[in-house]
């Protein structure tokens, strides 16, 4: 694995070989110390074409652990504001001996584009690009879920896939990259998605994912949910009439305190509540939702670290590249090109 | 290979066993312009001699639909290296695009690039009007004044924005009847299609890119098919790319309607399957669709429902294409792959012949475009437009190499069959042996003008 | 993203040698916890940590034969694994692959007798990295390194305090340690060491 650019093409050992380092990261983290030598001497630099402050730390606080260098590079209020290039600024970047660059892009497959030219010789990490995906994010749920799943089951998560787990994914999917990668890998570990949705915030085209797809929410509650993820709704979306208001939209789609005690009353005691941040209280999840012992955003916050560590590491550290001007990779580290 | 003649009356070739039209080997004597004679073992009489066992021989291709940047956009492409694309691409005549800046929407502007195309020399230039002042889709052009001027207009369009407003559609509609104009119409309702970026289907899904529905296009053809018959106008259906649309278009002709319609090389081949990649060298308005919408395209340019090929050439900077999807321009070069890719998507794949290939590429546009010298049958009497292909040639494309200054062709890499051995343009060959020749001197102003008739049209000898 | 396969046996491989069979494996570890215990002066304060992956076995059947010796001794109290991959210098060469859990007893390291175990000591480089894994878990009072084979060819300052075999090879041979813990494949015999040389 030379880049992360998405989970569908990401197979199922390499996503479980990313979540068993992120284990280890983990325990790392509990550490006094805790620190790695592991990528002394590597730059790390954090390329934010998009403000997403939470998603910037969490990768730098990851870089940092392992004793990267981190320089962030925000495209606000810097040259690339000023028209300059993406490829400019790749080879910008490049010429300062960058060694992995994270990406967050507003327009999708930017990530895709680093990695498929010549612009830069560097580990490509997509950090969400447009409503493309967002693989760190999907990596950090799934490690939630796993962690959740395997001590349900009684086994080690170590391992393990997330066979079996039903998960329900509720929002606006259409502009959504959580969902698209959360689908692809959720599948992937066997988990058995649903998507619930207005009709106005799914993609024409979803009936050929590998996943079911719900108008209503609380008919895929009672079918059994074992851990429901709700993404965040703009509520500007109301005024280009993807829904009437923002009133409705929680009424129908929206995980609020009615919906939090359904689950006690079908018996769904262990049914974690998800969110990937940041939050509309009220909108998408009430308050009571979103504080319940239920709930898993906090987690999700913390085990975002474990995973871009592991996910920084695995690149990094298999990438045998010589001096600049030498072969880019050893052939047994390099088994997927961005197609 | 020939002694080059700036003058254009003096030239004289015997073009010597080509398979007209794909059929069986004949010769061409070419001279002052005219085609002297067809048949078995003609004499030279001091013609310089053109060996063609092999080629087929065809008449000079006619593009409906080019853009050439100029005047404007100089820095993409100008009318001297497009015209140079289009020579060597097999072409004899191309129509320039409106879309130009300042846009062609009055006489002067149509005037200058007939003139341009004029000094190039390479092929005929024949300007295309703004349907509506500056593309803005409020107020109708001078067309009257555009179709009178030097340039005779006959053929208008927004090309590249759509003329989505129905009463103005009506009325230019209607008004191009006083001068037998055409509107060629960019099929595209763009309140289903703001901020779109490719064909809206699983792919677009999968991509997160935002979709462009094919209903955007078919829900204007089949508008425009429905006023054209209300008030009983021509109406041209630029780059048709939809399977629905091609029933639609299929439906209208068979009520009568008079409707042509055009469907791009590119969309004869490539889906959106190649958007995977996010190389934005495959971004292009209309989008690229799915294989069924190529199939449909393909049996509908067999089966005449499509009448002809337009390239839509569209060269850009490289500049805005190495970027991200979404800030990339659209469009493809064109020009010189056309004929391989219609040799690789209609002929090889026994959809259609040679003949066949002269109808949409030559007859039916120049008949579009009203350019009555072009599209004409390879025969005595006739302009001598014509071109020499060696269908048995394989290369690979390279837009380095290329005489467009676009960078953008979607082809590039792949091996195509087919090349443009030489290109007589008004009995002056352009392109001789694969390479530009020479252009050809148009006479001083007056003496011909585009529209009317060079030469006799009679019959065969 | 691929990892290689753990250590397969090439078939260009002409010459194999055992140099210690079950028995040898045995007797060295029988004599090398009887001298940690006997330079410990007793089993007091004492934690091995194993280096996966054969070094972690090893240090059970260590922990093992001391609490033989010493029935005070609880094996399961005193023994650990130590992952050294994030604090190597080579990672750049490394195959990609998920670190191993670090486990310590529930003591602790501080103020421990930390005993290393490891397989097969060679360049020093995996000790320099245990040392530095070992000093950000903690700080040992002592800290001693035992391992069953020592094949020389040293690129760092470091030396067992307990070795198995002191075993001279070229750097062109392999040495291959192989457990009934670790390397359990049809048809290869386990608990033998081998030298393989290429031809």
């Amino acid at each position: 694995m030379r880049h992360l650019l998405s989970t569908e093409d990401l197979s199922l050992s390499d996503a479980i070989r990313i979540l068993d380092t992120a284990e280890e990261m983990a325990a790392v983290g509990e550490r006094e110390v805790k620190k790695l030598p592991t990528l002394r001497g590597r730059t790390v630099v954090n390329l934010f074409f998009e403000d997403s402050t939470r998603t910037r730390i969490s990768f730098e606080a990851a870089a940092k652990r392992l004793s990267a260098d981190v320089i962030n590079f925000a495209a606000k209020g810097s040259s690339v504001s000023k028209g300059e290039s993406l490829k400019d600024t790749a080879q910008t970047l490049s010429a300062m001996g960058a060694d992995a660059v994270v990406i967050r892009h507003w327009a999708s497959g930017a990530p895709h584009r680093l990695a498929a030219t010549d612009w830069i010789d560097a580990a490509v990490i997509n950090a969400g690009d447009g409503t493309h995906e967002h693989p760190t994010q999907a990596l950090l749920d799934a490690f939630t879920m796993r962690r959740h799943w395997s001590k349900l089951a009684g086994i080690p998560s170590a391992g393990a896939g997330l066979l079996g787990m039903r998960v329900a994914i509720a929002g606006d999917v259409l502009h959504s990259r959580v969902a698209r990668s959360n689908v692809w890998l959720l599948r992937t570990l066997g988990a058995e998605v649903t998507l619930v949705a207005p009709p106005t915030l799914l993609p024409i085209g979803v009936d050929k994912w590998p996943c079911r797809v719900s108008y209503d929410l609380d008919e895929t509650l009672a079918r059994g949910v074992d851990a429901m993820m709700m993404l965040r709704v703009q509520g500007e979306r109301m005024n280009a009439s993807f829904f009437p208001t923002t009133r409705e939209y929680s009424r129908r789609w929206g995980f609020d305190d009615t919906r939090l005690r359904t689950l006690d009353t079908l018996g769904l005691k262990d049914t974690i509540i998800m969110h990937p941040g940041p939050m509309n209280r009220g909108l998408e999840i009430s308050a009571a939702a979103a504080d319940s012992p239920r709930s898993t955003v906090l987690a999700q916050v913390r085990n975002g670290v474990s995973i871009r560590m592991a996910v920084l590491y695995l690149l990094l550290s298999g990438d045998s590249r010589g001096p600049a001007g030498t072969s880019k990779a050893s052939p047994t580290t390099v088994t997927k090109e961005s197609h | 290979m020939a002694s080059q003649h700036q003058d254009p009356g003096t030239g004289a070739y015997l073009i010597r066993g080509a398979a007209i039209l794909g059929g069986a080997p004949e010769d061409l004597l070419i001279r002052d312009g005219i085609i002297e004679a067809r048949g078995l073992n003609l004499a030279a009489g001091g013609a310089t001699v053109i060996e063609a066992a092999g080629l087929v021989a065809l008449p000079g291709m006619v593009d409906i639909h080019t853009h050439l940047r100029e005047p404007g956009r100089e820095d993409a492409e100008t009318v001297e290296t497009g015209t140079r694309a289009a020579a060597l691409g097999g072409y004899t005549a191309v129509h320039a695009m409106a879309n130009s800046t300042p846009v062609a929407d009055t006489a002067g502007v149509v005037e200058q690039v007939l003139t341009l195309g004029r000094t190039a020399g390479w092929v005929d230039v024949r300007p295309v009007g703004a349907v509506t002042v500056g593309l803005a889709g409020e107020q109708l052009a001078e067309l009257g004044a555009m179709a009178d001027s030097r340039a005779r207009v006959r053929v208008f369009s927004d090309d590249g924005i759509c003329v989505h407003d129905p009463v103005l559609m009506r009325r230019a509609l209607e008004y191009v009847k006083a001068f037998d104009g055409v509107v060629a119409q960019h099929a595209q309702e763009p309140r289903l299609t703001a901020g779109a970026q490719m064909n809206e289907g699983e792919v677009s899904a999968v991509l997160g890119l935002a979709g462009w529905p094919a209903v955007a296009e078919e829900s204007i053809i089949a508008r425009d098919v429905l006023l054209a018959q209300h008030v009983g106008s021509r109406l041209h259906v630029c780059h048709v790319s939809t399977a629905g649309s091609v029933e639609i278009i299929r439906w209208a002709k068979s009520r009568g309607v008079n409707v042509t319609a055009e469907v791009t090389p590119h969309h004869l081949w490539l889906t959106d399957e190649l958007a995977r990649s996010y190389d934005p060298v495959y971004k292009v308005n209309p989008p690229l669709r799915t294989d069924a919408d190529v199939q449909a395209l393909r049996a509908a340019l067999a089966d005449g429902t499509i009448d002809v090929v337009g390239t839509d050439h569209a060269p850009h900077p490289s500049e805005h294409k190495e970027c991200e999807w979404a800030q990339a321009a659209m469009g493809m070069t064109g020009l010189e792959t056309a004929l391989s890719v219609v040799q690789h998507t209609m002929i090889e794949t026994g959809l259609m012949g040679w003949a066949d290939f002269a109808r949409v590429t030559s007859t039916a546009p120049a008949a579009i475009g009203r350019v009555a010298d072009q599209g004409r049958p390879l025969d005595a009497g006739e302009p001598a437009n014509v071109i020499l292909v060696d269908p048995a040639a394989r290369w690979t494309v390279d837009p380095s190499k290329m005489a467009t200054m676009g960078r953008n062709s979607p082809f590039a890499g792949r091996e195509l069959p087919g090349k443009v051995v030489a290109t007589f343009f008004k009995g002056h060959p352009t392109v001789l042996d694969g390479r530009l020749n020479t252009p050809y001197r148009w006479l001083p102003e007056t003496a011909e003008m585009p529209g009317t008739p060079t030469a006799a049209t009679a019959g065969r000898n | 993203m691929t990892s290689a396969p753990e250590a397969p046996v090439p078939a260009t491989v002409l010459l194999t040698r055992v140099v210690l069979n079950q028995a040898d494996i045995d007797r060295a570890l029988t004599r090398i916890a009887h001298e940690i215990l006997e330079s410990n002066k007793g089993s007091q304060d004492l934690v091995l940590l194993g280096i996966p992956r054969r070094g972690y076995p090893l240090a059970v059947r260590l922990a093992e034969k001391i609490a033989a010796a010493d029935p005070t001794v609880d094996p399961a109290a005193i023994v650990g694994q130590l992952d050294v991959t994030m604090f190597r210098d080579d990672l750049s060469h490394q195959a990609m692959r998920p670190p191993y859990p670090t486990q310590l007893p529930r003591t602790g390291i501080d103020n421990k007798v930390v005993v290393l175990i490891d397989d097969v000591l060679y360049s020093g480089r995996t000790i320099r990295a245990a040392l530095d894994a070992i000093i950000d878990l903690g700080r040992p009072r002592i800290v001693r390194l035992a391992v069953l084979i020592d094949r020389g060819h040293r690129e760092l300052p470091i030396r067992a305090d307990h070795v198995g075999k002191n075993l001279p090879t070229s750097s062109a041979e392999k040495v291959r340690v192989r457990l009934a813990e670790t390397d359990t494949v049809d048809g290869v015999p386990v608990n033998e060491v081998v030298i393989e040389a290429s031809a």
